[in-house]
């Protein structure tokens, strides 16, 4: 096997010493199949205990180890390196509160997913005894590509309108709304409208479709809020034009 | 936790020149300002043909004035950039399930780059090539 | 949090960037720069011709739309431009590129009758 001599630069960030992050970097022999996980890996265990950063899965599954890599929001895990030059730079995903090192704070995300109420709200109400809901495979298929999204943030890093503007309700929460909007069991529309159709939800998106491009599992946040800004219009020129037309 | 979490600022007025996604992003979105000149300058059209056909002659002569040409140049291409740029999203945009599946992005894209085709042709048929 | 008004101008917005899509490169090129090319002969700009195309009550309609559709979409994406530049006055430049969208319309709508 091979081994590459890899410079990584880390933004490093103590909040107790520190007034401003500041780049440190490492000179780290890298094997040819190694993510850059592994080189932040190797670092922590064999050059500078002190780097902090979250991970746990490495298999792009658990959503963890976001990071910045070369100024592009990736999961660090699925970030091969021998598709990077030997002077790779890894910062905290932009647009989140530096905790320390590569952590980042989530709790405005976390927040904000919750608004959404990204659960199922049953349009009826069933006891056990009635049987289970049904659901035919193109009910299923209608939303099963926004069940994807595994919260890794990376759409948010992704999203200059959410660096600008905090208040945005953001990418992967929307697209959760809409998976469960779509679902044909779910009866919460009008419920995840309250949030989905004001100013910070769907209408402070652009379509830059930025968080589409870097997401890591194809969940397509652009297209959803882009859907979800057509079904809103329509709703809005029923309730204003077609009064009579209301459930 | 001790300390304070650090929030980096992102520059408001120059944070698009970033990425290349970003520039990307802004070249799309001003391609509203010729979209917008050229408009106006219909309605200016229309007002000397008001006017009459010397008007209309002093108009004609305008457009084929060097800075009007350049003009028209441009604005050509920020609207095709406009065009492939709205035609492109068309798919995620609006998702065609026809029973399971759904119809495929090239074939949505597709049908919007042949009806530009068409409309195309139409106007310059009648337009009298 | 009030639901928002946005869709009115989106709607505009998006019906006007599809319409703009379809027709303003196309329309450039036979008003801005096939003649001066020589591409197309001037008698396609004659003011007979021109005339008796925007005379007929169905190409005035045409005309309309494409001119109403097309302001409010540049203003409305305008406005948005502006806002990724860093302008935070929303609420401002929002009136005036709508107010401008909706004089030129008005202007289009009495150019149009007039002729």
């Amino acid at each position: 096997m091979s081994e590459r001599q890899v410079e990584v630069e880390i933004l490093r960030y103590d909040p107790e010493t520190d007034q401003a992050p500041k780049l440190q970097s490492y000179s780290v022999p890298c094997q040819e199949e190694w993510v850059v996980l592994d080189a932040i890996t190797y670092i922590k265990d064999h050059i500078d205990t002190t780097v902090s950063f979250r991970w746990s899965c490495h298999m792009a599954v658990c959503g963890s180890c976001g990071m910045m890599v070369n100024g592009e929001p990736a999961l660090s895990c699925k970030s091969f390196l021998r598709d990077y030059p030997d002077k790779i730079r890894i910062e905290p995903l932009a647009h989140f509160p530096i905790v320390r090192d590569l952590v980042v704070q989530l709790d405005d995300f976390m927040e904000k997913l919750n608004r959404v109420k990204p659960y199922i709200i049953p349009k009826e109400k069933k006891s056990v005894s009635d049987g289970q809901h049904k659901q035919s495979p193109a009910q299923l298929k209608a939303f099963k590509q926004y069940t994807l999204c595994i919260n890794c943030t990376l759409c948010y890093a992704a999203c200059p309108q959410y660096g600008l503007v905090p208040d945005f309700i953001g990418p992967a929460a929307m697209a959760l709304a809409h998976r469960y909007n779509l679902d044909s069991r779910d009866g919460g529309r009008e419920q995840r409208q309250e949030v989905v159709a004001t100013d910070e939800g769907v209408w402070e998106c652009s379509f830059v479709g930025a968080c589409s491009e870097v997401c890591p599992k194809q969940v397509d946040p652009a297209g959803a809020i882009q859907q979800m800004k057509i079904a809103s219009t329509v709703d809005w020129y029923k309730e204003h034009l077609m009064p009579w037309s209301k459930p | 936790m001790s300390g304070k979490a650090y929030i980096r600022e992102m520059p408001k007025t120059t944070w698009w020149l970033s990425h290349s996604r970003y520039r990307r992003y802004v070249a799309r979105e001003v391609t509203c300002i010729p979209i917008g000149i050229y408009t106006a300058v219909l309605i200016w059209g229309l007002m000397r043909l008001s006017q009459g056909a010397a008007a209309w002659e002093g108009f004609i002569e305008a457009l084929n004035s060097p800075l009007s040409i350049l003009f028209h140049l441009v604005a050509f291409v920020f609207a095709v950039v406009h065009t492939i740029s709205w035609f492109n999203v068309t798919p995620s945009a609006m998702r065609v399930q026809i029973g399971e599946d759904f119809a495929p992005g090239a074939v949505i894209i597709g049908a919007h780059y042949t009806g530009w085709v068409v409309v195309s042709l139409i106007v310059l048929f009648m337009a009298g090539v | 949090m009030a639901k928002s008004n946005k869709p009115i101008v989106w709607g505009l917005f998006a019906a006007g960037g599809t319409i703009t899509a379809f027709l303003t490169p196309v329309m450039i090129f036979v008003t801005g720069l096939a003649v001066p090319f020589g591409i197309m002969g001037p008698e396609v700009l004659a003011y007979d011709r021109i005339h008796d195309f925007v005379a007929n009550w169905f190409w005035k309609l045409v005309l309309f739309g494409i001119i109403f559709f097309s302001l409010w979409h540049a203003a409305h994406r305008f406005r948005i431009t502006m806002h990724d530049f860093g302008v935070r006055a929303d609420r401002v430049v929002a009136k005036i590129s709508y107010l401008l969208a909706a004089l030129g319309t008005l202007g289009a709508i009495v150019l149009l009758l007039r002729i």
